[in-house]
């Protein structure tokens, strides 16, 4: 669900097909039969935007027919933990929300606590207010008439999916979750996901060979990218970016910082300071002293409670409150939702300087459809970059392997290496602040760290070092010794008082003494395909991330023929285990005291049934996406996520029950073709694979429209039209939902205008720009269009 | 003795490579096996890992040893745990992407209100950009929000971009812009 693996992931689709040889099965459910359906055990189509009450009813039926795994759930999540009685959920909405601010008040949503602090549970599950029994409760209303209704899924199929998936809740079996765009563009996206998570804990089925949730990333280095936080709201290594209410270290440290009042939880955000100070000397080296606060003033503060996404970014540059923007390696022109809105934002702009390998539509913006060069004041800087061949790094995959890239030859004319780029531009601008005696506030521009260059070239071995971080005095930590300049050998020796540096303390360890990690090559010869000694994987070269919960609290794996860590009396063997804490029980069936709880990043050392941090409420339920072809969410009185990020420019129309728009439609992606198309667009072979922009339609709905197979037509919503090649195609069926016909199409977005003429243009000139309210991705996957005759 | 086939190249290359074909009794198409040492021979080999998707699969680069120092082959790598050799369709048209008459070669320049692209210097491009940045920042820098509260941030300029870079350029790139006062930091996970 939520993805297309044999087309979008198709390599990672050659492991599905190895396992189905071996007896797996696969179940895939697309609003339409896609190149992974085809090769499914079993497929079932739903209406897009659904996935909620698609899995709210999974979760009923794994709950009333006793198909959870008792043990797992018990010792390793918190079901067993008892609510205060200020939360609730009535119709639609949880206890705490503020309609005015469209937000809720979290503190509704806590756990009752002893007087140590530890929250207090009941491990036979049946106290109704612990997270177990208000699971079931809210999930008792999913019942498979109403799923079937809101969804269009027959309740057969329905049924045949849960059964098939909810056999991986016996001890030993494992399931696992292949998602991806499909999830997480609504604005309910992260409580699709949650929902599935949700799933994979009643059945067991985190932290185990096989298991998991696995978000397929669509570009090579979108988990590096965040990893190493080229986000507004994060710094380096998912610490949080500081707000204005955090004036000095200590406050922010302090703010970051959770405590846990129970001895067995390992707690390990704990230790955030130490990823603090040793990042700040990597910002600032020297010139970050205890004095200074390790520079922690010099950069900048987000207002609290406000956003600074992509869509704010895009809705505060239409309203012309931006003179400069860098797309580096981007192309929102096309790749934004709503990107006529995009497109108008540009020509706000003083200057835009666009890094990219070919032209494209957001440095050609002023010349593209509509628009007056001649009106549009934009100085627009297009600057040739390497492709990934030219240049020297890493890049971190899906399954978080960081993996070693070489150059094979030089860039062709002027194009040059981003890491050259940006180190000559910043030369140029701390030039300026340098010869300016009434600079403003130069201090974090000339004392940022920059000592990455080799004979005047970016050096990456130089950053990758400096990310995995450095020992800057000899020091001796737990009986060991190091010397200043020695790399740092894990992030467990790294500290807060400024005496260690590290520019991503995921990534300490991945560059040692021993040399660069990423670059091993040497294949497993037996195993699960754990590979550790091929390349390198964050936290610690841990392949599957909360291990210790593939084990019984004996450290006995609960699959025995596919163990991913085994207790062997004296220590773990198998992948690095998380934490080498022992096993939760002696020999003897007593605790032992010396353990730690398996999910140590969770404040309380347990998986969250119940999620109490997302900004929509801490069980997932089903709302209708923003544009939707129905008047009443069958659920309860709100139609749409209470929370939803909604914005109001005259750029932004929505359109639900609109006649004008009579049909849910979603973007996808082939395999031809990658992002907005930029890189692909250009090639002889790819272009001639997929050349123009198609919509797909059922049978039944060209037969309602009078379209007919390979004609131009044009498909539009409240905001912007493109033009399309009809591909009228049985992978599309027409939905029964709230026992009327509603009717789906769908086209993918690689498309622009620059390039393959006639190819069409950018998909995401229909989409909205609305978004989850926790990550304000925008909801492209399920929004109203119409399809007609040109 | 366990050999896999690119070990039994690189081997057989040199030696005998005939002979050795079939004292290892492996079963070769002998133009097949000419085609492969000529890669060997006149070209130098590096790894890479796919630009594209989050999968990571590995691919073996084969760069001209000649003057033009070109790459002149690029092919899944049957090595590399996760693709075993295999790869899509875009994968396996890398050397598209890379030898492409399209490409960009020089910076280009576009003024304001004008119609067309210019040529220019890589000094000249960056050097402009630079004084818009020291504008830029200087015209919107924010010391203090609203509430009086230290922010020390830049408001008029924003950045996007880019997963498509190695990681040793992620983080400086984060890091100029965030010295830079850059609040309106965002990339492709956000999408």
């Amino acid at each position: 669900m939520g993805s297309n693996a044999a087309e979008n992931h198709p390599i990672s689709f050659k492991w599905v097909t190895e396992a189905m040889k071996q007896g797996a099965k696969l179940i895939s459910v697309d609003p339409r039969f896609t190149r992974t359906s085809s090769k499914a055990d079993f497929f079932t189509a739903l209406r897009s935007g659904t996935d909620i009450a698609f899995l709210g009813g999974m979760i009923k039926y794994i709950i009333e027919n006793n198909k959870y795994f008792k043990e797992y759930l018990t010792d390793y999540t918190n079901a067993a933990f008892i609510l205060t009685d200020k939360f609730d959920f009535k119709d639609g909405l949880f206890s705490g929300y503020d309609p005015k601010a469209r937000k809720y008040d979290k503190s509704m949503w806590e756990f009752e606590r002893d007087e140590k602090g530890i929250p207090m549970k009941d491990s036979t599950l049946q106290n109704p207010r612990c997270v177990f029994q208000l699971l079931k409760k809210h999930f008792s209303r999913y019942d498979l008439d109403k799923v079937e209704q809101v969804t269009g899924t027959p309740k057969e199929d329905l049924l045949k999916v849960y059964e098939m998936y909810s056999a991986t809740g016996q001890r030993g079996k494992a399931g696992t979750i292949m998602y991806a765009m499909g999830w997480t563009q609504h604005t309910v996206g992260v409580q699709n996901i949650r929902a599935m998570s949700i799933i994979q804990l009643l059945l067991g089925n985190m932290g185990v060979a096989g298991g998991g949730v696995n978000a397929l990333r669509g570009e090579s280095n979108v988990q590096g990218s965040t990893d190493h936080c080229i986000l507004y709201h994060i710094w380096p290594g998912y610490l949080k970016n500081p707000t204005a209410s955090q004036e000095s270290l200590s406050d922010y440290n302090a703010k970051c910082t959770p405590k846990a009042n129970d001895p067995l939880s390992a707690n390990w955000w704990g230790n955030y300071p130490k990823y603090s100070v040793s990042l700040l000397k990597s910002f600032f080296g020297d010139k970050a002293t205890k004095e200074n606060d390790f520079g922690y003033s010099w950069l900048p503060k987000l207002d609290d409670g406000e956003s600074y996404s992509w869509l704010d970014i895009f809705d505060e540059m239409y309203k012309g409150k931006f003179q400069g923007l860098f797309a580096w390696g981007m192309n929102p022109a096309g790749s934004s939702a709503n990107a006529n809105k995009a497109r108008k934002a540009l020509g706000t702009l003083d200057w835009l300087v666009n890094v990219n390998i070919f032209d494209n539509e957001t440095g050609s913006f002023w010349k593209g459809p509509g628009m007056d060069p001649k009106k549009i004041k934009t100085e627009v800087f297009m600057l040739p970059c390497a492709v990934s061949v030219e240049k020297e790094g890493s890049v971190t995959n899906s399954g978080r392997w960081m993996q070693w890239r070489y150059k094979a030859a030089d860039s062709p004319g002027d194009a040059r290496p981003d890491g050259d780029i940006m180190t000559d531009l910043f030369k140029k601008v701390r030039y300026l602040y340098r010869h300016d005696k009434d600079a403003i506030f130069p201090e974090p521009i000339l004392n940022l760290k920059w000592d990455y260059t080799t004979n005047g070239e970016f050096d990456s071995h130089k950053m990758a070092k400096e990310i995995n971080g450095y020992f800057l005095k000899d020091v001796t930590i737990n009986g060991k010794s190091f010397k200043k300049g020695d790399l740092v050998p894990s992030f467990a020796f790294l500290q807060s008082d400024g005496s260690t540096s590290s520019a991503n303390w995921l990534y300490c360890n991945s560059y040692t003494n021993k040399g660069n990690m990423a670059a091993r090559r040497k294949r497993e010869t037996s195993g699960i395909g754990l590979n550790l000694e091929w390349a390198w994987c964050w936290p610690v070269n841990r392949r599957i991330i909360y291990n210790r919960a593939s084990v019984d609290k004996y450290g006995n794996p609960w699959d025995t023929e596919h163990p991913v860590i085994k207790w062997n009396g004296t220590k773990w063997v198998g992948d690095v285990p998380d934490g080498g804490w022992p096993p939760m029980l002696n020999t003897d069936g007593t605790l032992n005291h010396k353990s730690k709880y398996p999910f140590i990043m969770k404040p309380e050392g347990y998986a969250s049934v119940f999620g109490p941090g997302r900004a929509d409420g801490p069980f997932p339920e089903h709302y209708e996406p923003l544009e939707c072809p129905v008047e009443k969410n069958l659920f309860s009185s709100q139609l749409i996520n209470p929370t939803a990020a909604i914005y109001n420019t005259d750029m932004d129309a929505y359109r639900t029950c609109d006649c004008r728009y009579p049909f849910v439609c979603s973007t996808y992606r082939v395999s031809e073709h990658w992002q907005s198309g930029v890189m692909t667009r250009w090639q002889p072979w790819l272009v001639e694979a997929q050349p123009q922009l198609f919509v797909e339609m059922s049978p039944e709905l060209a037969e309602l429209t009078g379209l007919k197979n390979g004609e131009k037509v044009i498909v539009e919503s409240a905001r912007g039209e493109v033009e399309a090649v009809a591909l009228v195609t049985r992978r599309f069926r027409p939905f029964k939902i709230h026992g009327t016909v509603v009717h789906q199409i769908g086209l993918p977005w690689h498309f622009g205008w620059v390039h393959p003429k006639d190819g069409g243009d950018a998909a995401n000139l229909l989409t909205p720009s609305t978004g989850d309210p926790n990550t304000r991705i925008p909801e492209s996957k399920a929004f109203m269009a119409n399809v007609r005759k040109i | 003795m366990k050999i896999n086939r690119r070990q039994f190249f690189k081997f057989s290359v040199g030696t005998a490579a005939g002979v050795m074909a079939l004292g290892l009794g492996m079963d070769l198409k002998p133009v097949k096996s000419y085609a492969q040492t000529l890669k060997i021979r006149y070209a130098k080999e590096s790894t890479t890992i796919c630009p594209y998707c989050g999968v990571g699969c590995g691919i073996i680069v084969h760069t001209s040893k000649g003057a033009s120092g070109k790459v002149i082959n690029t092919e899944g790598d049957p090595d590399h745990p996760i693709n075993e050799g295999a790869l899509c369709s875009k994968g396996a048209a890398l050397s598209q992407l890379v030898n492409n008459e399209n490409r960009l070669k020089t910076p280009l320049y576009r003024k304001p209100y004008s119609h067309a692209w210019q040529h220019v210097s890589w000094d000249w491009a960056l050097y402009k950009i630079a004084l818009n940045i020291k504008k830029s920042r200087d015209a919107s820098f924010t010391a203090k929000n609203s509430k009086g509260q230290l922010v020390n941030r830049t408001n008029g300029i924003a950045h996007i971009g880019s997963a498509a870079l190695d990681n040793e350029e992620c983080w400086p790139l984060q890091a100029m812009m965030r010295a830079l006062g850059l609040v309106y930091i965002e990339h492709q996970a956000r999408i």
